[in-house]
């Protein structure tokens, strides 16, 4: 009987509501209670550094490449022997999308996403970040990585002497 | 009936009390209603005003009183600077009838917990609920606004239908106290509570006063997702609360009506009188409120049939089985 079904589902609605008012509420009062964000949250970007110290970023322009909402820049610059940097660098935080394809171009793992998600700001010019305020001390997330041990091409050491290198061969050797 | 100072001076106070503890009530009562759909939805609710958000309605009342107020190109002034008086004055007018407590002697006399015991009280409660539609029609159609207008012709049809259905449910109430003097109902009650008797009457008259204070799932006349905010959509500052006060003192007012016609008034064990008034008054007003939190809103011709051809028809019923009933024994 349709009225009797009616009736029925009122009361449910009421009974489901009214259970609802002696649960907890789900909300997070943000100033005073802050969530904790997974490892893997993807907000304020950061300039990592190699275990000995060095900057990792060697300047490819392969995450500004990437970015969507091109909000990063830099200008890039080659040491004596031949190592390359970021002669500046700037991620403008006010156009970030915070997508992390940026971190996932790197090559060398030297930008990163944290999981700090405070950096809201009254003047936008703030926002802007330069490579002192983006590079920090640590390695980040891959603590052991080193980009130039591993294929270092006669930069920090001699050709064949990097981990993942082989000895160069003379290519006349393989001639038939 | 000679009338002295100190009479004047008690009813004086009765009213001077009324209009506060009415006033302080309907501002709570916005706050409770938010804090409880709060829940309903798993969140807070205003907490940030004061301990428990309970300084909000204070927060409320500045924002109303300082902001602009604007008046629509076009717009009929007078009644557009009326209809909010309207719509608030009569609900809180409707009070002076309800018997809110046993008489008490004070000063040596025998004074009576109401303003004015009428002996057509159920009769002024109809006419003025009938006045508090104009503040409705009114503002919606001196705004000289499309969403006005349509909420109010909306409400109007709305509040005159369910009026007729409202006015049917309570005469089997004045049939088996026989008498339309308020107090007189509530002393009918004395030993039963005409709930038991009136079931479908007491189930017709609370859903005819969900119609008439214009809450969900009968807020037609407002209906945000579609006109806006309805016959008010114009107002702001003070006159936009002063329909919205006049909102949730309608609630309160109908909520110690339904009360007093169902649920024996002031009668009931242990406690003092006033305190079960408060009880049964505020406990209509958690349930619309709980509603609020549950319903959808009906569409415009459920509305229209379920008036004319459920209620109606079944509160003329009602009538029919209680005089027979009464005619029997």
């Amino acid at each position: 009987m349709p009225l009797i079904n009616d009736i029925k589902a009122i009361l449910l609605g009421m009974w489901t509501t009214g259970k609802k008012i002696f649960r907890r509420p789900v909300t997070i009062q943000y100033p005073e209670e802050k969530r904790i964000p997974f490892p893997r949250f993807r907000a304020r970007i950061v300039l990592t550094r190699d275990p000995d110290g060095g900057e990792r970023c060697v300047a490819c322009y392969l995450c500004s490449a990437a970015c969507p909402v091109d909000c990063i820049s830099m200008q890039s610059a080659e040491q004596e022997d031949g190592r390359r940097y970021a002669a500046w660098f700037r991620i403008n935080f006010s156009r970030c999308i915070f997508c992390g394809l940026c971190a996932e171009a790197c090559p060398t793992m030297a930008i990163q996403m944290t999981p700090d998600y405070e950096i809201c700001n009254r003047d936008i010019m703030n926002l802007v970040y330069e490579k002192e305020d983006l590079l920090i001390d640590g390695c980040g997330k891959s603590p052991d990585y080193n980009f130039y041990r591993h294929a270092g091409i006669g930069v920090t050491q001699h050709r064949g002497e990097g981990m993942e290198e082989k000895a160069p061969v003379d290519v006349r050797s393989l001639l038939p | 009936m000679g009338y002295d100072s100190i009479d004047i001076a008690l009813s004086f106070g009765k009213i001077v009390l009324i209009f506060l503890v009415i006033l302080v009530i309907a501002a709570y009562l916005v706050l409770a209603e938010r804090k409880l759909l709060g829940r309903i939805q798993e969140r807070f609710g205003p907490n940030r005003a004061g301990p428990f958000g309970l300084l909000q309605p204070l927060a409320d009342g500045i924002k109303l009183i300082t902001k602009e107020d604007v008046k629509p190109a076009g717009a009929d002034k007078w009644l557009f600077y009326l209809a909010p008086a309207m719509a608030a004055i009569p609900a809180i007018m409707i009070f002076a009838v309800i018997p809110f407590g046993a008489p008490v002697t004070l000063f040596g006399r025998q004074v009576e917990m109401q303003v004015v015991d009428l002996n057509v009280g159920l009769l002024v409660f109809i006419a003025f609920s009938s006045i508090a539609v104009y503040g409705t029609a009114l503002g919606g159609w001196a705004s000289n606004s499309k969403y006005a207008l349509l909420g109010s012709i909306r409400g109007l049809a709305q509040l005159i239908s369910y009026e007729i259905t409202m006015g049917l449910s309570l005469v089997p109430v004045v049939m088996l106290a026989r008498s339309f003097q308020l107090s007189e109902i509530v002393q009918a009650q004395e030993s039963c509570w005409f709930i038991v008797y009136q079931p479908l009457a007491f189930i017709i008259f609370l859903i005819s006063i969900l119609a008439e204070c214009k809450r969900i799932p009968f807020d037609l006349p407002e209906a945000e997702g579609e006109l806006v905010a309805g016959f008010h959509t114009e107002y702001s500052g003070l006159r936009f609360g002063l329909f919205f006060v006049g909102e949730y003192i309608n609630i309160i007012v109908l909520g110690g009506l339904a009360a007093t016609f169902f649920l024996g008034g002031w009668h009931g064990p242990f406690l003092p009188p006033v305190v079960w008034f408060l009880i049964k008054m505020l406990a209509f007003a958690f349930l619309f409120i709980w509603l609020r939190g549950t319903l959808p809103r009906l569409r415009y011709d459920q509305l229209m049939h379920f008036g004319w051809k459920v209620l109606t028809p079944l509160a003329l019923l009602n009538i029919l089985a209680t005089g027979w009933f009464i005619a029997l024994t």
